[in-house]
């Protein structure tokens, strides 16, 4: 679907367990999606750091009805944005959560499983 | 360096085609039929425009659309041009359109959208391309539907502020109300909180009736010079301010789930209008689902951060409320048609603004605010209509 270096370098990450972050030497940020500037300082001097694993639910929702019938059998399923210990903030599931205790401000870790298809992407779960 | 556009520029003629379902016209026939019954209601015919906009279909992509509904009327503007900003589309036309009025690049414009979500696409056709808003390597990966994109956002705001779903729902019984009066609306049976919240739930918080409809339809107006707006068939409707604000495509990388860029947009056009919400006597938010429309009222000023539930829930919103909001239905009871879907807010608008709505007419209609977003609240783009230029 792309043919950016980076964006493959981000899916070997994905491939071999590591959600793959990218920090910027020039101002210290740290952003997710790949980018080939820092989206703070525009400096190009960025290189990969992998996430801790610990992040915090900024929001979410539980889909009750797919349209990709990939995702048809994952139903119902709760898709969230979860902000990464180390700032940056993206798109996700969380694995086994039940909606009606889970909260917007919880602490999810990161985990790595197969969604829709068969690349490991990176999910979350509740932490213990 | 602005240009004042403040009153320099008219709407002169305004028209929907038969909106819902729409089984035997396609996307450029609903697109190319709102054109002409627009320039007719302004007294022109189709050799009087030398200025066309339009957005893409959904159902019936041309790479050139502009281009080739041009070509399908057989006229031959010298300012041609497609926007592309989702549900802002419509307003962003608007302001280009001001625009290259003012600055002589075209005298008389039509802005028409037509699009075939229901009868020229399937369901699952419709749903799949609207969602093609998310990253396609990003966020689609993991399954998201269009309502579920809102969902955050809704659910963001609940959290925030202790909005409820009953006060979400509010929004959808107010548009229902004001269909209920539309004949030309797609939805009219009037609907009650309790209604909203036992519908099926598709994404929580939003259940099915906090959800906008899929429809077919198309809607044109035509713009010119204050100048030349005069002694047509219609009083001018005048363009006071016209304002933009842009803050991200994806959700995922929103500045804030719960403050938008309705607020620069807002800003911009009452400060070009020289007015303030106090002005305004009835606005056209943007409604793909109720939240929106929610956290609209807050960021376009019509209340504080945080009240949009109270206000929404105060029946303000309503036939007879202190601000009527949505007066054809909106997206959520009159039509959604894809991106064309704010243009019938402006052709109402623009009507209302005629007194010219008969059994549902306004008592008070001198100023109004129309709105509209696109993405999952990304693009926005604000407008300011009025009778006169005090």
């Amino acid at each position: 679907m792309s043919n950016s270096a980076l964006d493959k370098e981000f899916q070997a990450g994905c491939a071999r367990g590591e959600l793959r972050l990218q920090h910027c030497s020039a101002c210290g940020h740290t952003q997710f999606y790949p980018r080939i500037i820092c989206a703070a300082c525009g400096n190009d001097a960025l290189s990969w750091v992998a996430a801790n694993g610990p992040g915090t639910v900024a929001s979410f929702t539980k889909v009750r009805q797919a349209i990709d019938p990939k995702f048809k059998d994952l139903l119902p399923y709760v898709v969230a944005l979860i902000d990464l210990q180390e700032g940056p903030r993206m798109m996700s599931v969380i694995i086994d959560a039940d909606v009606d205790t889970l909260q917007i401000g919880d602490s999810v870790t990161l985990d790595f499983m197969p969604w829709g298809d068969d690349a490991l992407r990176p999910v979350f779960k509740v932490a213990e | 360096m602005t240009a004042n556009l403040r009153g320099a520029t008219a709407f002169i003629g305004a028209a929907d085609t038969t909106v819902g379902v729409v089984p035997d016209l396609n996307a450029t026939e609903l697109c190319v039929q709102a054109a002409l019954a627009a320039i007719k209601d302004a007294g022109l015919e189709k050799g009087d425009i030398d200025g066309l906009i339009t957005c893409n279909s959904m159902a019936q992509p041309i790479m050139y659309h502009a281009e080739a509904i041009a070509e399908y009327m057989q006229i031959f503007p010298r300012y041609c041009s497609s926007v592309n900003t989702g549900g802002g589309t419509t307003f962003s036309a608007v302001h280009h359109a001001a625009s290259a009025i003012a600055t002589g690049m075209a005298d008389t414009i039509v802005i028409s959208m037509g699009d075939s979500l229901r009868s020229g696409m399937t369901r699952e056709q419709a749903a799949k391309t609207q969602s093609s808003t998310g990253h396609p390597l990003y966020e689609q990966v993991y399954g998201q539907t269009v309502p579920s994109y809102y969902a955050l956002i809704a659910q963001a705001h609940m959290a925030e502020y202790g909005t409820t779903q009953a006060q979400y729902a509010e929004i959808a019984v107010a548009a229902r109300a004001h269909a209920a009066g539309n004949p030309t609306a797609q939805k009219r049976e009037p609907i009650s909180v309790d209604d909203v919240l036992a519908s099926r739930m598709i994404a929580d918080p939003l259940h099915l009736l906090d959800c906008s409809l899929m429809s077919d339809g198309g809607s044109a107006v035509v713009m010119t010079s204050a100048e030349r707006a005069q002694d047509r068939p219609h009083a001018p409707v005048y363009l006071l301010g016209v304002g933009e604000g842009h803050s991200h495509e994806h959700i995922m990388a929103a500045r804030s789930l719960t403050t938008s860029a309705a607020v620069e947009a807002g800003q911009r056009a009452y400060a070009m209008a020289g007015a303030n919400v106090a002005d305004i006597d009835f606005a056209q938010l943007y409604d793909c689902f109720t939240p929106t429309v929610l956290i609209e009222l807050e960021d376009l000023g019509f209340c504080a951060k945080g009240e949009g539930g109270d206000f929404s829930a105060s029946g303000a919103l309503k036939p007879g409320g202190s601000l009527p909001v949505n007066t054809h239905g909106g997206l959520l009871s009159h039509c959604h048609p894809g991106n064309p879907g704010s243009m019938f807010a402006l052709t109402e608008t623009i009507q209302q603004l005629r007194h010219n709505c008969g059994d549902r007419q306004l008592a008070k209609a001198e100023t109004a605010l129309v709105h509209a977003q696109g993405g999952i609240m990304s693009s926005h783009a604000a407008v300011i209509l009025a009778r006169d230029v005090q």
